[in-house]
């Protein structure tokens, strides 16, 4: 397909969480949190990633991170295998992949200071050396993201929701990283600072050339960032589309009620609400063939013997569903 | 006021942050910021000069106090606090003020090096455990709960029994027993310290904040020393000037039973239950050095409190 690979190549990445217990810890459960995804990133782009709350999508960016090691599938950063990678080749891949926290309060150190904060990456990565080189650089680095050198030496807690989130975002373009995994960050501010943080990370993302795997369980504040947009449900990836054609003209029965609930500016207009009924299924135990046959209005009988696979319906369109795709 | 702007006042405007004027003057050093923080806690600081004026006393004491600790005057056996003696006298007729100021020596540099034992193995055994996790972890907490199942005194006996004839040889005297003291109290006062350590270091390592270091390539020691470390401390050190109590006490246990520092050397704990069976005839030999351990325990504990708020940045002063 592609004559050079793309930033981000990801390959059947699974990751199982074993329960154990009884005697001699038996595994007696295991949660497929992540089950056999495939992914690709291209240069430049921001592919979202949506999904309920518990579907996998921030373990697959801590997988892709390397934060979390995946039980199995591979990660390959412009070409390379770096699933297994550690030591020194791992500390050089952290320069290429950064991270965004979804939680402004927990993902600062309270002891240390925003100079301390953005300026630690520099320190390990001898990016800049002397107390006055680093200094300059940190300042440099939030006037990027829009707050002031006089901020250097306060502490996390002297700052509101949205300005920590732009420290994050300072500490993280320190080490001038290619791929940044933004994991819901910024689903815990409030919509005007969201919107300022989104118009900021678009800005950066045209400065520095940067590659976004944007995680979110908002699908407006999605569509309106992401390149292509990919649907998660239950550990799997349901629907891979173009932005503006998964919005338009979504295939996949979950994707459909995904996007029945994003409200319409217009009090005068109606949606027709497509409600799903019940819970998601279990983890633990999750049903046969299709993961989301138990609540679909369209299931067949087939659905529940055999897992649909991503199949691409129309270029660049990927939908796992037998009935629609 | 300037470096004490509360939070609020740097809120987050629409495009421009507002308020930049009201950010006065530059801020204070760390340092600074934590002292203004100690100051607020008046208990600590009223701690720090209580302490401050016992450690002066057993320092300088004897260059102004210049009666002989070991004088024997039987003729003023048991005598309340007066010009000659303000402390009194013990049993044998020797001036308690002398005593005091040498015990006091001996009493807080054994809490305070035992203390520090303890702290250290603590510490690192429950960063160690909390770091590595799986078997690493479930030995050293095998370890710390042996160590907890053992009854202590007889085990602090047995071991001051075996061990006090070399080390006396080697050490002489008073150093070798101190060296012995410190070594077995700490040794033995470490497992708590350990667990919460341990305990600490476990909720920390899934803040996201630890992750974010990770993520930026973090060693294994950096990850330790500046971000588990630094936020683990409070309560590590409201813990440590607990054992600076317990060594204190549990020195004078030692010193009770024969197996601490020899009889005629004066600490307070001794001093305390030599003073046991004249309660009714000369209340004053136990009151004083009782006083002085409830002192030196108390003005401890609150400088404990007050440091742990100081070295706390989010406390806003």
């Amino acid at each position: 397909m592609n004559a050079a690979p793309p930033l981000l190549a990801v390959r059947g990445l699974s990751k199982h969480y074993s329960v154990t217990g009884g005697f001699l810890a038996r595994e007696i459960a295991r949660v497929h949190a992540v089950d056999d995804i495939n992914l690709d990133i291209e240069r430049g782009e921001t592919l979202g990633l949506v999904g309920e709350s518990g579907c996998g999508k921030s373990t697959t960016g801590r997988c892709i991170m390397r934060l979390i090691e995946p039980s199995a599938g591979t990660i390959s950063f412009e070409g390379r295998d770096v699933t297994h990678i550690d030591g020194e080749d791992l500390r050089r891949l952290r320069r290429d992949m950064q991270i965004i926290f979804q939680d402004p309060f927990a993902s600062l150190n309270p002891r240390h200071t925003v100079a301390g904060i953005v300026g630690e990456a520099l320190v390990i990565h001898r990016l800049a050396t002397g107390r006055r080189q680093i200094e300059e650089r940190v300042v440099q680095l939030l006037e990027t993201v829009g707050l002031r050198s006089d901020h250097l030496n306060r502490f996390p807690h002297e700052f509101s929701g949205g300005q920590r989130q732009r420290i994050g975002i300072a500490r993280a373009l320190a080490v001038e990283p290619k791929l940044l995994v933004c994991d819901e960050a910024v689903s815990a501010l409030d919509v005007s600072v969201q919107a300022q943080v989104i118009n900021l990370l678009e800005d950066l993302q045209d400065k520095f050339a940067l590659t976004y795997l944007f995680i979110a369980h908002d699908l407006s504040v999605v569509e309106h960032i992401s390149t292509r947009v990919a649907v998660m449900y239950l550990g799997r990836i349901v629907e891979v589309a173009p932005a503006r054609a998964l919005y338009d003209n979504p295939r996949h029965p979950y994707t459909k009620a995904l996007l029945s609930t994003v409200p319409i500016p217009d009090p005068k207009l109606k949606r027709k609400r497509l409600v799903l009924t019940g819970e998601p299924p279990n983890p633990f135990n999750p049903p046969p063939g299709c993961h989301f046959r138990t609540r679909c209005p369209l299931a067949e009988p087939r659905c529940a013997e055999i897992a649909p696979a991503l199949l691409e319906t129309m270029p660049g369109h990927m939908v796992a569903c037998h009935v629609t795709g | 006021m300037p470096g004490s702007t509360p939070a609020s006042l740097i809120a987050e405007g629409p495009e421009v942050f507002r308020a930049p004027e009201l950010v006065a003057g530059p801020r204070l050093s760390l340092r600074r910021q934590a002292w203004r923080r100690f100051r607020k806690h008046t208990l600590a600081v009223a701690s720090l000069f209580i302490l401050g004026f016992l450690v002066l006393g057993v320092v300088v004491g004897p260059l102004l106090w210049r009666v002989p600790m070991g004088a024997i005057d039987l003729s003023a056996m048991l005598q309340g606090p007066l010009l000659d003696h303000p402390f009194g006298t013990n049993g044998l007729g020797q001036d308690l003020l002398a005593r005091m100021i040498f015990g006091g020596r001996i009493s807080l540099a054994v809490g305070v090096a035992a203390m520090a034992v303890a702290v250290g193995i603590g510490v690192a055994v429950g960063a160690i455990a909390g770091m590595a996790s799986g078997r690493v972890d479930a030995a050293l907490m095998w370890l710390t709960d042996l160590f907890l199942a053992l009854p202590q005194l007889p085990l602090l006996l047995l071991l001051m029994y075996l061990f006090r004839g070399a080390l006396r040889a080697a050490f002489g005297d008073e150093g070798g027993i101190f060296l012995l003291i410190v070594v077995v109290i700490g040794g033995l006062r470490w497992m708590s310290l350990a667990r919460l350590v341990r305990a600490q270091f476990l909720s920390l390592r899934e803040k996201e904040f630890i992750e974010a270091a990770r993520a930026l390539g973090a060693s294994r020691a950096r990850l330790m020393l500046r971000h588990l470390l630094p936020n683990a401390l409070g309560p590590v050190i409201v813990a440590g000037t607990i054992e600076v109590a317990n060594a204190i006490i549990i020195e004078s246990t030692l010193s009770f039973l024969g197996l601490g520092f020899p009889p005629d050397v004066p600490t307070w704990g001794h001093m305390l239950y030599d003073a046991q069976q004249y309660l009714d005839s000369a209340p004053h030999w136990a009151l004083i050095p009782g006083a002085a351990i409830f002192l030196s325990v108390l003005s401890i504990n609150f400088i404990g409190d007050g440091l742990r708020d100081a070295l706390d940045p989010r406390r806003v002063i």
